[in-house]
């Protein structure tokens, strides 16, 4: 080797280290100082000038909120808007005397002396330099009568902004829904960028179904603003891309006529297209204001609105299920045919009372002298209690059970709306994992009898029922529900429609077992002894319908039922589907009414007048 | 009565302290600068209780794997430093394979916790080249500081194809310390810089975009004030206007309506600079040589080359973070992604930094056992 080797020198490389370590010291000191000189010259030279940038003149960048699109019924009439409206915003750190200014603000009336207070306490919880409204909705005058007065309300500016309208108000308050402000929850769930600026979010129904279309993206300003916070001059904007117009399926006049026809009534009523299942009518009564919860509601206002008896805010169309009542005896009957425990022309009779061998236990026909010798159009046309009671012991619940989900009954249909609920199709299988009492898990004879008149545990929606009723009427196609017709973008106008969405069809052994069960619904309406041929005569169509009454309670043995004398919610509830025309069935609805005692008499005409209402505009407009 | 009890006390906390080798002075840096960060934080976050759980979460975490790291013998360390770089190595290879891509780059792994394997390297690059001096004579010769110079560049290449330059250009300091420690001559020395200044062109050339936009908005902020420039502008309107005493904690109207950007995260010192003005951004500045101070103490006390080299480089690297993060904030340095030690929130920095001073103070802890056995 050339070189000697070198070895480590212990004393040495620690006196390496520290010289190495000191000039390490000296570098850090020296970077510290030209930080510090920076901070420095920041803060203490440029002071004012960074403070003026902050404070005075400057170029701030702002978010333009997008203006929200439009919701239009199927033949482009418009069910909500945006409005121009003014609100009075107050800049705390902007008002030379707070109380003062209030104080004046109430003298001019534009503020209520009582709400001094609480306008106070909003104000404390904001951060002094940011804007808060402390009125709202101003009205012309109100806002001329501002105007003329603003140089002696420094701090002070009227806001312009779009708020919603809702033209028809509660008539389509469940379809619709609201916007209210942004709440925690919400911010979860949406893209905080988009939403720069905007103040409300669709809360329910289509307005939150549809959010994400009708919101749009909101655009950037770049404004010149003075010391006092106040829009000089706008240098540049990126605007926003306003929200798509959602075009629904609904008719505006069906849906007003199931509205007028439900009214003072606690119910729902939907309408479907059998088609394309298209919802044409989705009406929930009693339903609220939706222009005045958009406004804002004070926390009283709403809670009394939660506690009211009638439940308004319950969408009982979506949400509400209820027993379906002889409305699915067409369903039972038909799977009757496909197991083929029964031929339309076998006859059962019916002496008011049905029992199970064995049994002392009379199960009551809705008529006590009873119907006599029918057959199963007959069956259905009368609604005749025992007759099903005899299909259904024939057929057994599996089957019975099987028939009824494969109309979409006790399952969400999914349609674009959420929050819709499920409701229950029993059978054996759901009794051993729902009851909790061990003796009560086993599947009684009794309860097949009376789950084939619909009652029992059976609970439907409104919604589910206009879908089966459709189903009905398209001889076994589905498609599922759909709120939705298009979407309109706002600035080409070019319309993007809604494919129509197959479900699985209902299928039957023999095609005239569908001719069998219609041919029954129509004799309810237009047969000699039909349940609803008051309601049927005299239409200017075919139509076929069954009706239906679910007991909300159960009657004890050997006693009359006297609705005179029971509690008003405790009578029955009234159901009516039906669809129609007979032979190219345009419109299948399902009308619920609480406690409406009767499904022929209270139900059926609602039914009816929606199908008038739909069919005079459909013919004549489409 | 009360005298003794006191006295428990008090022989209770050294004795635990004792026992988990930490080292007081250190320990009381950290946590004052841990307790003003979280004030800061507070602000930052728009009074946002979820932000400020989460990074309650990663300070203990952190402080978790301080208390770890100060119980490792530093000779475990000086033999265990190859293999945690090599692990590191593969780490940031699967990152380029299969990383998650977080604001623009690949930089995420996700084994259930989601972490940047470039943050191992941040320890692993120094140990490494500390346990490799350990037994070479110093000053290196050419051949080992060429060997060195490939133990840091090659995790700064991987890092910087990510691309994070951010920490790219952070390891480069780290392993740059070590071995300038190490007594690198100075005639190597000003011969890198002059070829530093010479590649600039290159490094240029090689660049993204984004990253030449933020070298370019450095230099003329006023070229593009709602692009690039617009992040410059705001921190440097945020710190100015805060000037001596600050607008107070809270009411600091760039930060607060949001006309400062990354507030809670890269940009709080500006936050600081607002809020708490000159007063503030110096006591952390203060609290940050305290801690570097404290730290290159512990490197010149330490009692081998090992030891010497991880502390110190250790250290000065801190104090790098804190330096690049200002700089950049107060528009000295172009807009990298570093985030300011110990106060930043979000990242996974924090739990290395305090790896970090849980080895200084293994150094610091250990010495005196170490001696007594080993020499």
């Amino acid at each position: 080797m050339a070189r000697a080797v070198r070895i480590k020198d212990h004393w040495a490389e620690q006196r390496l280290f520290l010289a190495r370590t000191v000039a390490a010291a000296i570098f850090i000191a020296v970077l510290t100082a030209v930080v510090l000189t920076r901070l420095v010259q920041l803060q203490l030279v440029q002071y004012d000038y960074y403070s003026a940038q902050s404070q005075g003149n400057r170029i701030r960048l702002q978010p333009v909120p997008p203006t929200r699109g439009l919701i239009l019924d199927r033949n482009g009439r418009v069910l909500a808007e945006n409005q121009a409206s003014f609100d009075l915003e107050l800049t705390p750190e902007q008002v030379p005397d707070l109380d003062d200014t209030l104080s004046r603000l109430a003298t001019l009336g534009l503020l209520g002396a009582e709400h001094l207070a609480e306008v106070r306490a909003d104000i404390g919880r904001h951060r002094r330099f940011d804007a808060v409204a402390i009125r709202t909705r101003l009205s012309d005058e109100e806002v001329a009568l501002f105007a003329v007065n603003r140089p002696y309300f420094e701090g002070v500016e009227i806001r312009p902004r779009l708020s919603r309208r809702y033209p028809y108000g509660p008539a389509l308050a469940h379809a619709l829904g609201y916007v209210g402000g942004i709440s925690a929850a919400d911010l979860q769930e949406i893209d905080a960028v988009a939403y720069a600026g905007t103040q409300t979010i669709g809360k329910v129904s289509v307005e939150r179904a549809f959010e994400h279309a009708l919101h749009g993206q909101a655009g950037r300003e770049q404004v010149v603003v003075n010391a006092r916070g106040r829009s000089l001059q706008t240098l540049e904007r990126a605007g926003a891309r306003p929200g798509e117009d959602v075009m629904l399926a609904l008719d505006l006049d069906a849906q007003l006529a199931a509205w007028e026809a439900l009214a003072g009534l606690r119910g729902a009523a939907v309408a479907i297209d059998p088609a394309t299942g298209e919802v044409l009518v989705f009406v929930s009564t009693p339903a609220y204001d939706p222009n005045v919860i958009s406004g804002g509601l004070s926390r009283k206002a709403f809670n009394a609105l939660q506690e009211d008896i009638d439940k308004p805010l319950f969408n009982r169309a979506l949400r509400g299920v209820y027993p379906p009542g002889s409305t699915i005896k067409p369903i039972v009957a038909l799977a009757a045919l496909k197991a083929g425990t029964m031929t339309p022309q076998q006859r059962v009779w019916c002496g008011g009372a049905y029992s199970l061998p064995g049994s002392s236990h009379r199960y009551r026909d809705w008529k006590p002298e009873g119907h006599g010798s029918v057959d199963m159009q007959g069956g259905i046309e009368q609604s005749c209690d025992v007759y099903f009671y005899s299909v259904a012991r024939e057929l057994g619940i599996q089957h019975m059970s099987d028939a009824l989900k494969s109309f979409g009954l006790g399952t969400v249909t999914g349609l674009d709306m959420p929050g819709e609920k499920g409701g229950l199709v029993p059978s054996p299988a759901w009794k051993r994992t729902a009851i909790r009492n061990p003796a009560n898990q086993v599947w009684f004879p009794g309860e097949t009898l009376i789950t084939g008149i619909g009652q029992g545990y059976l609970l439907v929606t409104p919604l589910q029922l206009a879908h089966a009723a459709a189903a009905i009427a398209s001889r076994g196609q589905r498609f599922q529900p759909t709120m939705l017709h298009a979407t309109r973008d706002p600035i080409t106008g070019a319309l993007h429609p809604v494919e129509p969405e197959p479900m699985p069809p209902v299928g039957v052994t023999d095609a005239s077992q569908w001719d069998t069960i219609i041919g029954g619904m129509h004799a309810v309406m237009q047969g000699a002894r039909g349940t609803a041929r008051a309601v049927g005569a005299g239409a200017p169509f075919q139509m076929a319908g069954k009706s239906g009454t679910a007991q909300v309670f159960t009657v004890a043995q050997n006693q009359k039922y006297r609705a005179a004398d029971v509690a008003e919610r405790l009578r029955d509830h009234a159901l009516f589907v039906a669809f129609a025309p007979l032979e190219q069935p345009r419109i299948a609805v399902a009308v619920v009414v609480e406690n409406g005692e009767s499904g022929s008499r209270v139900a059926a005409p609602i039914a009816r007048k929606v199908m008038e209402a739909y069919l005079r505009t459909a013919t004549g407009g489409a | 009565m009360s005298e003794t009890s006191r006295r428990e006390r008090g022989s209770m906390l050294s004795r635990f302290l004792r026992w988990a080798h930490l080292d007081p002075p250190l320990l009381a840096g950290i946590l004052a600068i841990l307790v003003f960060a979280t004030l800061v934080l507070y602000s930052a976050t728009g009074e946002n209780l979820g932000a400020m759980r989460a990074h309650a979460g990663k300070v203990v975490v952190a402080l978790g794997a301080m208390l770890v790291a100060a119980r490792v013998d530093p000779v475990w360390m000086r033999r265990g430093a190859p293999w945690l770089y090599v692990a590191g190595l593969a780490l940031l290879g699967l990152v380029l394979l299969t990383g998650d891509v977080a604001k623009g780059g690949q930089r995420w792994l996700d084994f259930g916790i989601r972490f940047q394997p470039s943050e191992i390297m941040k320890l692993a690059v120094p140990m490494t080249l500390a346990s490799l001096l350990h037994d070479r004579p110093l000053p290196p010769s050419l051949p080992l500081v060429i060997g060195c110079l490939t133990i840091v560049m090659v995790p700064t290449g991987l890092i910087a194809v990510q691309p994070d330059l951010g920490t790219a250009v952070l390891i480069v300091l780290t392993g740059a310390t070590a071995i300038f420690l190490a007594g690198l001559r100075w005639r190597y020395i000003i011969g890198a810089a002059a070829l530093a200044m010479a590649a600039m062109p290159a490094l240029w050339m090689v660049m993204h975009d984004y990253q030449r936009k933020r070298v370019l908005t450095l230099l003329d902020p006023d070229s593009d004030p709602l692009g690039a420039g617009y992040h410059i502008i705001q921190s440097k309107i945020a710190i100015g206007s805060g000037g001596f005493f600050g607008k107070g904690w809270l009411n600091g109207s760039q930060g607060q309506l949001e006309f400062l950007p990354e507030r809670s995260t890269d940009f709080i010192f500006a936050v600081i600079g607002e809020e708490w003005g000159l007063m503030g951004v110096v006591t952390l500045i203060g609290l940050y040589l305290f801690v570097v101070g404290r730290g290159l103490y512990v490197a010149l006390t330490a009692p081998d080359t090992f030891t010497r080299l991880l502390a110190g480089s250790l250290s000065i690297t801190f104090f790098f973070y804190a330096f690049v993060n200002s700089a950049m904030v107060t528009g000295l340095l172009p807009v990298v992604g570093v985030p300011l030690p110990l106060v930043s929130a979000g990242g996974t920095s924090m739990v290395t930094l305090l790896a970090g001073f849980g080895i200084l103070m293994s150094i610091q802890t250990h010495r005196r056992l170490g001696d007594a056995v080993r020499r």
